[in-house]
């Protein structure tokens, strides 16, 4: 279950950030993940929501987008998408596959409500 | 969400549909309860938050494992400065590692110094095994974590280094948690991740768990002097690591029998002699 480690990871580059610009609060996280990245999105988000008490964040909504995942498949030697590690590319079949987009996971953007800590 | 029923928001699955989560979610999808979008005030007039008049967005753009990775290339530089060649071992539990870091080290001799990291939730089995070989080791304890971090290795590099034990122009090996999922994501600051999968799992691992796999550039096939009693096609399992990770290459090996240690120790001492030792900056 490293979701829950990088929930902390999450909530700490969010708090860091709002304290950073005078928050009150943290409405909204947005984070975008990949489909092809090693992490389960709805346990991130379950697990960013346990670790944000307690912190300007407690009350945020938690956005997820996703963002498809690619890859460059040499056979082809065209870019395509991938579904999923493990799977063929969905033209030619093969494996000769190099992911080219879809495996990150970041944190885009928060809201905040600027003024002192409730 | 599945497109047959519709279920389900993340990838989780149960029989190929999406799980359905029974806790309520914060979500930002916009709920009924929602009030009525009002305008803001001063510049911020796009993605306004609900019920808010001062709200702003700040930009982060940052990867969340950002901070793993800066201290991963820290590790790394420090590492390089020593000349050392770094290895991250990952498996499932009971592949043979720490079996295979002892022989590894018995056979490796007095070719170069040699460390070693442990990392396990509880005990100081590993290390004991590795320290009655000769070698220093270092054990972390990781409690109810899954993974090692690079921040803890810097911690156990500092540990070998306050007994000067972490060496200069020779291996450090780290034995990570044994978990084939988790550790996949961090980086730890090593040369290579070495996946061990021994003949008595199932050779469709590569699939169940392609994160690991990919991560990987070197695959160990352990145990492989069990092959007689066993079902294990191994050109399978090679076939199904190389789905996910094109080229991968591949040891097969038996620390009992010793048959492929060879190459494996070959493979090693190239890495070796490939370090190029960078002073540090």
């Amino acid at each position: 279950m490293h979701e829950l480690s990088l929930a902390e990871r999450v909530i700490g580059i969010v708090e860091g950030a709002a304290r950073k610009a005078g928050a009150r609060r943290v409405t909204r996280i947005a984070l975008e993940i990949g489909a092809l990245a090693h992490v389960e999105a709805e346990t991130l988000q379950y697990c960013c929501e346990v670790v944000s008490r307690g912190t300007l964040a407690e009350t945020a909504s938690i956005e997820v987008q996703r963002r498809p995942g690619r890859a460059w498949c040499e056979t082809c030697a065209a870019e395509v998408e991938l579904e999923q590690i493990g799977m063929p590319c969905p033209d030619c079949a093969g494996f000769r596959l190099k992911v080219t987009d879809g495996d990150q996971m970041r944190v885009v953007d928060v809201v905040i409500e600027p003024g002192e800590p409730a | 969400m599945c497109v047959t029923c519709g279920c389900g928001g993340g990838d989780a699955q149960i029989d190929g549909h999406g799980m359905r989560y029974a806790r309520p979610r914060r979500s930002a999808a916009a709920p009924a309860s929602t009030p009525a979008f009002r305008p803001a005030h001063g510049t911020l007039d796009a993605r306004h938050a609900p019920g808010t008049s001062e709200a702003q967005i700040l930009r982060i753009e940052q990867d969340i494992l950002s901070d793993n990775d800066a201290q991963a290339n820290a590790n790394r530089e420090r590492f390089g400065a020593r000349g050392l060649f770094v290895l991250n071992f990952v498996s499932s539990p009971g592949s043979g590692k720490t079996t295979l870091l002892v022989d590894t080290i018995r056979r490796w001799g007095t070719q170069t110094p040699v460390a070693v990291v442990e990392g396990d939730q509880q005990t100081a089995f590993d290390a004991e095994r590795i320290r009655a070989t000769g070698a220093a080791a270092v054990q972390i304890n990781t409690g109810k974590g899954c993974h090692l971090d690079a921040h803890m290795v810097a911690q156990a590099a500092d540990q070998l280094d306050a007994k000067a034990q972490l060496p200069s122009d020779g291996l450090l090996l780290i034995e990570n948690v044994g978990n084939l999922v988790c550790p996949a994501a961090f980086d730890l600051g090593e040369a290579h991740k070495v996946v061990i999968l021994s003949v008595t799992e199932g050779e469709d691992k590569p699939l169940k768990y392609p994160d690991m796999f990919r991560a990987a550039d070197l695959l160990l096939i352990s145990k492989i002097d069990l092959l007689p009693h066993l079902d294990f096609d191994v050109d399978l399992a090679v076939r199904y690591a190389r789905q996910v990770r094109p080229e991968l290459p591949v040891i097969r090996l038996s620390t009992r029998s010793g048959e492929g240690c060879d190459a494996w120790q070959a493979w090693l001492a190239a890495g070796v002699a490939a370090v190029t030792k960078v002073p540090a900056a």
